[in-house]
């Protein structure tokens, strides 16, 4: 009886052998990733450490000369640092609010058949190479930003501060009359709002006043590069909060109604702390994505290696480090000028440490915030 | 068994690792010739290449471009057969050359030539050479100051990367560093659209590049085009070389190859990559 039962030796070997064949055939697919990104720190720093040790450590963070090419090269990169972080900075006081905002609109405010169009032509917006980008910007964005820069600077000024003011005034003016009692409440919150609403579009009106009048003497400069970027992370942010907010559920939202709070009340103190490490994530990335951006800087910054004056005018041409990595990449033969050719993977791991230290911020938020919940 | 499995896990990784990095193994060609030098003369080296490899398929020609010097060096060492350079060879290796049997044979088969270029609605006719270092300095910054507008000048660039570039420092800033205020730029198409829509924008480009929506200066009070350049009328040009080991023998792939600047077709790809062509047919 047993005997029948029992598979033949060869083919249990056979049998053994081909679970074995794989399972390691998966662990090579799945450790393949972690040896790419370990040869990449590997190679990068190879040779990244050469250029301190030719030329130092002091020049390339403090200085400003950046003429890697003369016979006398100097290799100051603090402006070309600054200008990473001046885009950086521009892209996400554009993409952050609109981001976050928009992924509110599309869970909680605007109607479910609204969200299963809205979200896809949104996510389209990450399919649009950065190099299309890139050619906008320089081709019909810097005229148009040179011609009628102070308007435009203007309505972005608009799209960007209105709705967001539109959000804080609603929320202010709930919460400043959450406090009175019943019938008066629904009257002080409309004076609340009303005199709250008037003095935000009184000082965005100076405000754009003020923006209309700005000349542009060049359309390739940081802010052209900050509203494109903005656009090219927006699909990230919203998406990935708009993921986190859904994530949220309905349990939470409703038990805040049945408490007695408005959707205002919900939304702010229930459902965004709820979500708050996955909307952190999803800034990070669109973060991650400006930073990292190289075409678009590379053909639309203007890359000049110089801190603008004041330093947050965004109305003057910058250069970054992804710009400078791929426009010096081709002659930066190892021949003629070593130093010029390990500075560049110096700031390839520059970009990959400040990529690392955001990723484990990004990982420790999330901890944290997840520890506070439970 | 577990031991097994582990080595059997090592194989499958180590085998993995080989395919993606085993090199594929070249192959040698009987006909081959090899180019090194310039990058400004690389363009012309792989146009040419390409055009004379797919008339001759039998014919391997590669070309690397590691700089003038380099050019030099390796012809005098033998490793390639055309050097190309954007400069003269220089008296020591001229020497370097003779004592290791080499005699350097220098053929000019394009010139070089650099028109600044402005906005066509400036009234900006033409500059001397001291003034367009001065704009790109940064001594002069507004255009009032040289009887236009009173606007700021925007300084266009070619990248550190180009052998435009190159030629620009070296025939014009005179070993005087460039403004960092200059903006820097992939292409010389990429100038001819930034100065196109840029009222205030100077930039500078090759002579091919050179059309109808962009105003070329006059430079010393000469206006660039194909004959002041060949003349030497127009001071912002140079010649451009390929440097071969002696004349190569009449009739062979070499010598084909050579002479490719001296027919219609090898003008005309001069001319595309915006260049001057040496001869007019």
């Amino acid at each position: 009886m047993q005997s029948q039962l029992l598979i033949s030796k060869g083919a249990r070997r056979y049998k053994r052998f081909g679970a074995l064949f794989g399972h390691s055939l998966l662990v090579a697919i799945a450790s393949s990733s972690v040896i790419a990104l370990l040869f990449i720190f590997y190679f990068i720093m190879r040779d990244a450490i050469p250029f301190f040790r030719i030329e130092g450590v002091k020049e390339f963070f403090t200085s400003t000369h950046w003429y890697p090419s003369r016979n006398a090269p100097e290799f100051g990169a603090l402006s070309i640092f600054v200008g990473s972080a001046l885009v950086t900075l521009g892209a996400s006081i554009v993409a952050v609010p609109l981001g976050i905002l928009a992924a509110l609109c599309l869970s909680d405010i605007l109607p479910f058949s609204v969200r299963q169009v809205a979200k896809p032509v949104i996510e389209m917006l990450a399919a649009i190479p950065s190099v299309v980008f890139g050619f906008f910007a320089l081709v019909v964005f810097a005229p148009l930003l040179q011609t009628h820069g102070g308007s435009i600077i203007a309505a972005g000024a608009w799209i960007v501060f209105a709705p967001l003011g539109l959000v804080v005034v609603a929320v202010a003016s709930d919460v400043a009359t959450s406090r009175l009692p019943g019938r008066a409440r629904a009257a002080g919150r409309i004076g609340a709002a009303v005199l709250l609403g008037s003095l935000a579009t009184l000082a965005l009106l100076a405000l754009t006043g003020f923006l209309n009048r700005l000349p542009v003497s060049t359309g390739t400069n940081a802010l052209n590069v900050s509203i494109i970027l903005g656009i090219m992370a927006l699909p990230t942010i919203v998406s990935v909060s708009e993921d986190a907010l859904n994530a949220v559920g309905r349990e939470l939202r409703e038990g805040s109604y049945a408490l007695g709070a408005t959707r205002a009340e919900t939304l702010v103190r229930v459902v965004v702390p709820a979500a708050r490490s996955g909307i952190l994530a999803a800034v990070i990335l669109g973060i991650m994505r400006a930073i990292g951006e190289t075409m678009v800087v590379w053909m639309a910054s203007g890359n000049a290696a110089r801190i603008p004056s004041p330093w947050f005018n965004l109305l003057e041409p910058v250069r970054t480090l992804t710009a400078t990595i791929a426009g010096d990449m081709g002659e930066a033969d190892q021949v003629t000028g070593s130093a010029r050719y390990h500075v560049l993977f110096a700031m390839a791991a520059c970009l990959l440490a400040f990529a690392f230290i955001m990723n484990v911020v990004s990982e420790y938020a999330v901890r944290r915030s997840r520890r506070t919940k439970g | 068994m577990n031991r097994f499995r582990n080595a059997l896990m090592t194989t499958v990784l180590a085998a993995v690792l080989c395919v993606i990095f085993v090199p594929a193994a070249g192959f040698a060609q009987a006909n081959r010739i090899i180019i090194d030098g310039s990058t400004t003369v690389g363009p012309i080296g792989k146009a040419f290449a390409e055009y004379y490899m797919s008339k001759n398929p039998g014919v391997n020609i590669t070309v690397s471009e590691s700089g003038s010097g380099n050019g030099a060096k390796s012809l005098i060492n033998g490793t390639c057969d055309v050097a190309t350079m954007s400069r003269f060879m220089k008296d020591e290796e001229f020497k370097a050359a003779v004592e290791k049997g080499v005699s350097p044979v220098a053929t000019v088969i394009a010139i070089d030539g650099l028109a600044i270029v402005v906005h066509p609605s400036s009234p900006i006719q033409g500059l001397t050479i001291d003034k367009i270092r001065d704009i790109y300095t940064g001594t002069i910054t507004n255009w009032k100051e040289l009887g236009g507008p009173n606007v700021a000048i925007v300084l266009i660039s070619r990248d550190t990367n180009s052998g435009t570039y190159e030629t620009f420092e070296s025939l014009v800033m005179n070993k005087q560093k460039i403004s960092n205020k200059a903006e820097y730029v992939g292409s010389s198409g990429a100038i001819r659209a930034r100065v196109q829509s840029t009222p205030a924008a100077i930039g500078y480009v090759g002579l091919g590049f050179v059309d109808k929506t962009v105003k070329a200066l006059k430079v010393n009070n000469v206006y660039p085009d194909n004959a002041t350049v060949t003349s030497g009328a127009y001071s912002i040009a140079r010649p451009l070389f390929m440097f071969t080991n002696g004349y190569p023998k009449m009739g062979s792939e070499l010598c084909n190859f050579l002479n490719l600047y001296l027919t219609q077709k090898g003008q005309q790809i001069i001319e595309e990559i915006g260049f001057v062509p040496v001869t007019k047919y």
